[in-house]
């Protein structure tokens, strides 16, 4: 059951979700700007308007920090931070699960291996493939790696046009462990370096932006966004169970593939860019749940939102606290955000029945 | 004789390598004083900027930085693979001094782009390499004479290690423990700087089979024999206390345990490939000749 809310029962609760959202766009933006206008090197947003207005040309040196790494970096964030809440938000309703993440439709186990491929064994790549896509190298397995498995994952779990939700979970157990495995062994060859490039690759990080890998990336998670709030009234319908939804008169199977495709899309991006970064999928959709109710129409546009907000927030700090040094956004989007779930679970325990 | 062959080949690689460096240096260090604002990235850049007595050009350095003590006390930037560029540029250094696995490759892209002056230093197994990285930090500091100094005082410390290991009687069998989480022995196989260590002091790597880093199962350990068994005595949680490793149950088996020859020496100094190299092989092959008995070879 997806978490209900006493009030939810009550009646329509749109109004107060337009309210949230409106008040999610509002912080979206200023942490945009403040994304953009903070950094170690003193580069304010100021002086960009300054330059603007005065008519003076930045110094290269300024220009190239707000556009070359602030604004990919931001832009990355954004679009990550809402693919990340927006699939997780798909995926807990597609299963009807609160603890569903997208790592149930084998993204998250064949990203990492794909990752891990890269990184350990991207030394003996074919010449002609180093060359066409460089230091790319890795991004790229890891969205490869996540699309392979959700397909192969969506073929197993598919029988004479009907997709069962839970043969897809379970064998989704069964690829992670098997991927789960084959990580292993790679790690087992891989060399000191190698470990620990794994090791960062599993925190997450922003660090690596840059305008070619949002180039390549950024659709992907565009599309993914764009397609996600269609979805809605399926899931909502889904919530009723499929037999129910079926008989409402929903396209079940469509909805299914269109919620898996949209996740894998999303996610494999997400995660290839970026690394793993967790919590955003859990955490984001149930506040939103608690907050404004389970109904899919708010809460996936609310989601995007609201997971883009947050890990700005959360890159503003990774890049900061440890000046010059920068830590791995995944150690901050956990430390902040599971404390926080956990004191709305306790505070509201009797309002939250998994 | 094979040997000399060998370092002379590795001289003449490393010369190039350097050469073509220096091309690319070229346009960088221009200033007339030579950089002022240096952030050293890999630890052995630290160790050599210092060792040319400049360690107040430092701004800044990484985390894998911890020789001389000094350096501690510098801002670190965070591992050296994760270099942020922003942070960085920010510090506005006239020069970075890199180890060959700086990165990652965005931020040296971006650092190039920015126009901050850089200097990458090739990966280090062979002397001829420590003469390379040292000869190629002192040009980009502009020190021709302090360098050359320096490039004669560690060409001789290398000198004395490579006489020394040569007139050893026997080789001993070196095993190289990284750590010992668990009880589990994490031994240096071939192509490792332990391995390359080794070597220099005139021992045998007892590991062989594997390249790398790895798991040695405590059959393995016993079959490798080693008369010595080396350790990190300080290399942040990595250090190997000597108790630990006599009372391991197969190393205590191997004649190293039973003659106690445990020797432990800082990771750095060991495994960094710096201006120290030579005086650690020494020290290294000082330790493995007490281990050879009186009537052996």
């Amino acid at each position: 059951m997806v978490a209900l809310d006493a009030s939810s029962l009550m009646g329509d609760r749109g109004a107060q979700a337009r309210v949230t959202m409106l008040a999610l766009m509002a912080a979206l933006l200023l942490t945009g700007l403040l994304s953009l206008s903070h950094g170690a090197s003193g580069v304010s947003l100021w002086s960009l308007i300054e330059a603007l207005t005065s008519g003076q040309a930045m110094p290269d040196r300024d220009r190239l920090i707000l556009w070359e790494i602030r604004l990919p970096r931001m832009l990355t964030g954004v679009l990550v931070g809402a693919s990340l809440a927006v699939a997780g938000a798909v995926m807990q309703g597609l299963f009807r699960n609160p603890l569903a993440d997208p790592g149930l439709v084998g993204v998250g186990a064949g990203a990492g291996l794909g990752a891990v491929v890269a990184i350990v064994l991207g030394g003996l790549a074919p010449l002609w493939l180093t060359q066409a896509v460089g230091y790319h190298l890795v991004p790229l397995a890891a969205f490869l790696g996540g699309w392979a498995s959700t397909l192969v994952l969506y073929r197993v779990a598919t029988r004479s046009g009907r997709t069962s939700v839970a043969t897809m979970l379970l064998a989704g157990i069964a690829l992670g462990a098997l991927a789960g495995a084959a990580t292993g062994v790679l790690v087992y060859i891989a060399d000191d370096r190698q470990l620990r490039d794994l090791t960062f690759w599993g925190l997450g990080s922003l660090g690596g932006a840059s305008w070619p890998k949002l180039l390549a990336a950024g659709p992907v998670m565009a599309l993914a966004l764009v397609a996600a709030p269609f979805l809605a009234r399926g899931l909502n319908g889904l919530a009723l169970g499929e037999a129910a939804a079926h008989h409402i008169g929903l396209p079940i199977q469509r909805v299914k593939a269109v919620a898996i495709l949209t996740v894998a899309a999303a996610t494999g991006a997400a995660v290839a860019v970026a690394g793993g970064i967790g919590f955003i999928g859990i955490v984001v959709p149930h506040l939103l749940r608690l907050a404004t109710g389970p109904d899919h129409r708010f809460l996936l546009l609310n989601a995007g939102l609201a997971g883009a907000t947050l890990l700005l927030l959360a890159d503003l700090i990774a890049r900061s606290i440890i000046a010059p040094a920068e830590l791995p956004i995944g150690i901050v989007t956990a430390t902040l955000g599971a404390p926080v779930f956990l004191w709305i679970l306790l505070r509201r325990r009797g309002l939250v029945d998994l | 004789m094979n040997r000399a062959r060998f370092v002379s080949v590795g001289g003449v690689h490393a010369g190039l390598t350097a050469m073509l460096l220096l091309l690319a240096l070229a346009t960088a260090a221009r200033a007339d004083d030579g950089p002022r604002r240096v952030i050293a990235a890999g630890g052995s850049a630290a160790e050599i900027v210092f060792a040319l007595g400049q360690g107040d050009r430092l701004i800044a350095r990484d985390t894998t930085s911890s020789f001389p003590q000094a350096v501690l006390d510098l801002p670190d930037v965070g591992y050296v693979r994760r270099l942020s560029p922003e942070n960085l540029i920010a510090m506005e250094p006239d020069l970075i001094l890199a180890e060959h696995d700086a990165g990652p490759p965005e931020t040296i892209e971006i650092l190039t782009r920015a126009g901050v002056p850089m200097v990458i230093l090739p990966e280090a197994r062979t002397p001829a390499d420590v003469l390379a990285k040292i000869g190629l930090t002192a040009q980009a500091l502009g020190l021709p004479e302090a360098g050359a100094q320096l490039l004669a005082r560690t060409q001789s410390d290398l000198d004395a290690a490579a006489q020394a290991a040569a007139s050893l009687p026997a080789r001993p069998r070196v095993m190289f423990v990284l750590s010992l989480q668990g009880g589990r022995i994490l031994a240096a196989g071939s192509d490792t700087s332990a391995a390359a260590m080794i070597a220099l002091a005139g021992g045998v790597n007892a590991v062989e089979g594997f390249i790398g880093y790895k798991p040695l199962t405590d059959e393995a350990a016993i079959a490798a024999a080693p008369d010595v068994i080396l350790a990190m005595d300080r290399g942040g949680d990595m250090a190997v206390e000597a108790d630990e490793l006599l009372a391991h149950p197969a190393l205590a088996l191997t004649p190293a345990a039973q003659r106690a020859q445990v020797v432990r020496m800082d990771g750095l100094y060991l495994l960094g490939f710096g201006p120290r190299t030579g005086a650690a092989a020494l020290e290294l092959n000082t330790a493995l000749r007490a281990v050879i008995p009186a009537g052996r070879g």
